[in-house]
Parts: structure tokens; C-alpha cells; sequence
């Protein structure tokens, strides 16, 4: 298919050519990092922008690396970089087990974790394990930095909080202080390439404090906060009437063409129950 | 238009792109390796994988005047020595029927053993994931890599590196 839109294409060398293209054409600009999002949304005429910026030639956008207690994962940072890091592997595992769900190789060898939370599909992968760890996005327009946390950053499906003149910069995920284990559970239709039709990210530390979010199972993905507030100190047994009342009052999902509400509702407390026994056998 | 310079399955060349030209495109029409196939145009099929700087990606998922400077190889590369080793295995065990995913899974089995020559059942299956085939129901598939794994556990590993370097990517006539 011949993409019949035209369109300026500028891959700037520095930060601040890419941010004065953003700020000269705002929302008639789009980002380019791994692509996988942006073609088929311009091949599919949702999105016409008069300039794409090419984001994959600014250095500082292709770093990961470890800051203070925490790891900077940098824009054009790729799902197979992330699956291939041994920083990640040590540091925030559930990053890693995430990601190796997100679609396939071939497209993972491009597509980055940043475009990810931008596109903000309710059903994206990495929601809730950028939810359990503390993460903050760091973006940046001509006027200055920002850092907005990951529970501000989703607003509503595909929007985020990011600006139109705005760049992500990269996500600085803080690395958990105490021991722990961690899960992801992703309910597809087969394994293998499918999107989520629900998703549940688990971090449980020494301690017994949990840390549990959702993804596909509501507009956003989102933390369990009074689940975990139920859990916090205990050890998980098993799942219970009151538990399964807190998971069922957490979550919003909807049909679909991937699966009903009812199916969805019901396989998140499965999943709540072999995603937590998981995370303590890896503690 | 811009000029763009690249080098493909080995050999340099010079184009003139549109920013909206797809690489998928630009690689069957202007340069004319038919290999790539065009399946769903979106990412989901795998059908027109070809390797960007050693890597697999979907070529109908990439502008071409982002390649600028890199280094893409599709089947024709793979064999202009002759068959790979997977190419025949693949022949060997009766694995396509159509063939319209072949040069996709090709790639990806390709990927897959110059990182691991000799991956397990669960590696292959994630390797090739990506690659969509409405013929085979995928056993046949499988295996012939399964075997390739399986022969290069025996063969050992001077061979191994001999077969998947990148400056032997036709493989051996074993």
C-alpha cells in the first residue's frame, strides 16, 4: 500500500533541533522512534501529520543506564534492548518479563517502550509493570523539563498527558529497595503476537507490601490500590469472597472482539491469585 | 526526494525516497528483491520481515529514508551462495505449502540462530511467533528448525560459527 499522505520527515542531531520542531509545529507533528504505531496510524489515516521528527538520531534519547537509585530508559530504547539488558534483567525483571509479551520479535526489535506508553492503548503491556515500580516520565519542551508520575500520565484511552509541544525524554523507573518477586500474567487468545485481554503486574516484597496493577481491564491501566491496602502485611493464602469483591470493584473492563466483560472479570481473579503465588515463589 | 545510501545483501546502493515511501515498497519496486512479501501491511504477519542491521523488523512498518546508512538483507541475500542450511532443512521437510510466509520465517529462523545455533522447542515457537502461516498449521515448520537446532548440537561449534557468521551467510554445501 502506498501511504497517499505527504508529509516533511527531519531527523534532528540534537535535543534542541527536535524540541524547536515540536514547538514550531505542535499537534501537526508526530514522533518517530520505532514506527510500529505511527505508520499504520498514517496508513490507516487516523493520524496526517505535516512533519515527522525522527527521534532516533538524539544521543540522549538512546541511553539506558542506571541513575542513582534508579534506571533511565531512554525514548528510542527498544523492547529487544530492554529484554537484552542485563541492568534490567538484575534490577526491575518484571520490565523484562513484560515485554517479552509484547507482540513479536520482529516487532519488539523496533517498536520502544516510551512509543508504547504514548500510544496508550488500554491494553499495552508495560502499564502494569511501570505501575508497580515507581516510575516517573521525564519530558521536556523549549520552556523546560517536566516529570510526571506513571499515575498521572494515562488520561484516558490513547491520551496521555504528554503536550503538544512536549518530547518524552525517557522514563527513570526507581529500582525497589527491598527484596522481591514479581509477575506479569497476560491473558491472550493464543500465545504469541496477541494483544492482552487482560493483564495483571505484581511486585511483592520481603515485607509482605504488594504492589499490583491492571492492564485491558479498564480505560487505563491502572494500580489495585485498595487491593493491596487488603494485602499489605499479610501473606497471600489464596483468594477469598472479600478479595474477590475488592479485585471485581477495581476493574472496568468492557467487551470486545477479544473477549466479553463477564470472561474478562472472571479471569483477572485467576489471574490476581496465580500472578501473586508466582511473584512469592520468586522472592 | 532524498537521496539515500544503503547497502543490500551486501552490495551499496543509491535511491531517491520520498519521506512516505515504505521500505517495503522501495525494496520490491525500486530495487527490485521480490522476496518481501506484502501480507497485512501492518505488523501482524510477518510476511515482509527482512533483516535491518541484523535484526528482523517488518519492512511494510519502516519508511525506507530511515535505513539512510544501514545495511538490510532479505532471502536473496541469504542465498546467493547457494541454499542456507535452513533453506534446506525446510525443502528437506516438506515445511511450506504455499510459500508466501517462507521468506518471512526464513529471516526469522535466520535471526534466531546467529544469536542461538541451537535453541530449544520453546525459543523456536517465540522466535516465530511473528510469522503467520495459513498452510501448514506450523509442525512441519518447527521442526526443521528443531532439526537445524538439533544438528548443530552434534556438529559442534567451529562448524556452527562457520554456517551463521555473517560473512558466510550462504551457508556451507553440508
Amino acid at each position: 500500500m502506498v501511504v497517499a499522505h505527504d508529509f516533511l520527515y527531519q531527523k534532528p542531531s540534537t535535543l534542541q533541533e527536535a524540541l524547536n520542531l515540536r514547538e514550531q509545529y505542535g499537534k501537526k507533528s508526530s514522533l518517530l522512534a520505532g514506527g510500529t504505531d505511527l505508520l499504520v496510524n498514517i496508513k490507516e489515516s487516523r493520524l496526517s501529520p505535516d512533519i515527522v521528527i525522527d527521534i532516533k538520531g538524539v544521543p540522549e534519547l538512546s541511553i539506558l543506564e542506571k541513575r542513582d537509585n534508579s534506571i533511565f530508559i531512554g525514548s528510542a530504547i527498544t523492547f529487544t534492548e530492554l529484554i537484552e539488558s542485563p541492568l534490567i534483567k538484575n534490577s526491575t525483571p518484571l520490565i523484562v518479563e513484560a515485554s517479552h509479551t509484547v507482540a513479536s520479535v520482529g516487532v519488539r526489535n523496533r517498536a520502544t517502550l516510551v512509543g508504547n506508553i504514548c500510544s496508550a492503548v488500554p491494553s499495552l503491556d508495560l502499564g502494569p509493570a511501570l505501575l508497580v515500580y515507581k516510575t516517573d516520565v521525564v519530558v521536556e519542551s523549549v520552556e523546560g523539563k517536566r516529570v510526571i508520575p506513571m499515575d498521572k500520565w494515562f488520561v484516558g484511552p490513547k491520551k496521555t498527558a504528554l503536550l503538544d509541544n512536549e518530547i518524552v525524554l525517557g522514563v527513570l523507573v526507581e529500582i525497589p529497595e527491598l527484596k522481591n518477586g514479581t509477575s506479569y500474567m497476560k491473558l491472550g487468545r493464543y500465545s504469541g503476537e496477541d494483544l492482552a485481554q487482560a493483564g495483571v503486574g505484581v511486585v511483592v516484597s520481603e515485607n509482605f507490601e504488594y504492589k499490583i496493577a491492571f492492564c485491558a481491564v479498564g480505560p487505563i491501566p491502572k494500580r489495585a490500590l485498595k487491593l493491596e491496602e487488603y494485602l499489605n502485611g499479610k501473606e497471600f493464602i489464596g483468594l477469598n469472597d472479600e478479595l474477590s469483591q475488592i479485585i471485581q470493584s477495581e476493574i472496568s473492563p468492557i467487551t470486545d472482539i477479544r473477549s466479553s466483560k463477564e470472561y474478562r472479570r472472571h479471569m483477572v481473579e485467576v489471574m490476581v491469585e496465580r500472578g501473586i503465588k508466582l511473584a512469592l515463589s520468586r522472592l | 526526494m532524498k537521496k539515500i545510501v544503503l547497502t543490500v545483501n551486501g552490495e551499496k546502493r543509491a535511491i531517491y525516497v520520498e519521506p512516505n515511501d515504505v521500505l517495503l515498497d522501495v525494496l520490491r519496486d525500486k530495487l527490485g528483491l521480490k522476496s518481501p512479501k506484502c501480507g497485512c501491511e501492518r505488523g501482524d504477519c510477518g510476511a515482509c520481515s527482512v533483516l535491518l542491521n541484523g535484526k528482523s523488523v517488518r519492512s511494510c512498518l519502516v519508511f525506507a529514508i530511515e535505513v539512510d546508512g544501514c545495511e538490510i538483507e532479505t532471502v536473496e541475500g541469504l542465498s546467493q551462495n547457494g541454499l542456507s542450511v535452513v533453506q534446506e532443512k525446510f525443502i528437506e521437510m516438506n515445511s511450506f505449502q504455499c510459500g508466501f510466509c517462507a521468506p518471512g520465517v526464513i529471516i526469522s529462523t535466520t535471526e534466531l540462530l546467529r544469536k542461538n545455533s541451537t535453541p530449544t522447542r520453546e525459543e523456536i515457537q517465540e522466535a516465530l511467533a511473528g510469522n503467520l502461516c495459513r498452510c501448514t498449521g506450523y509442525t512441519p515448520i518447527l521442526e526443521a528448525v528443531e532439526k537445524v537446532s538439533h544438528d548443530n548440537k552434534e556438529n559442534h561449534n567451529h562448524n556452527i560459527n562457520k554456517l551463521y557468521s555473517s560473512s558466510d551467510i550462504g551457508g556451507s554445501d553440508e
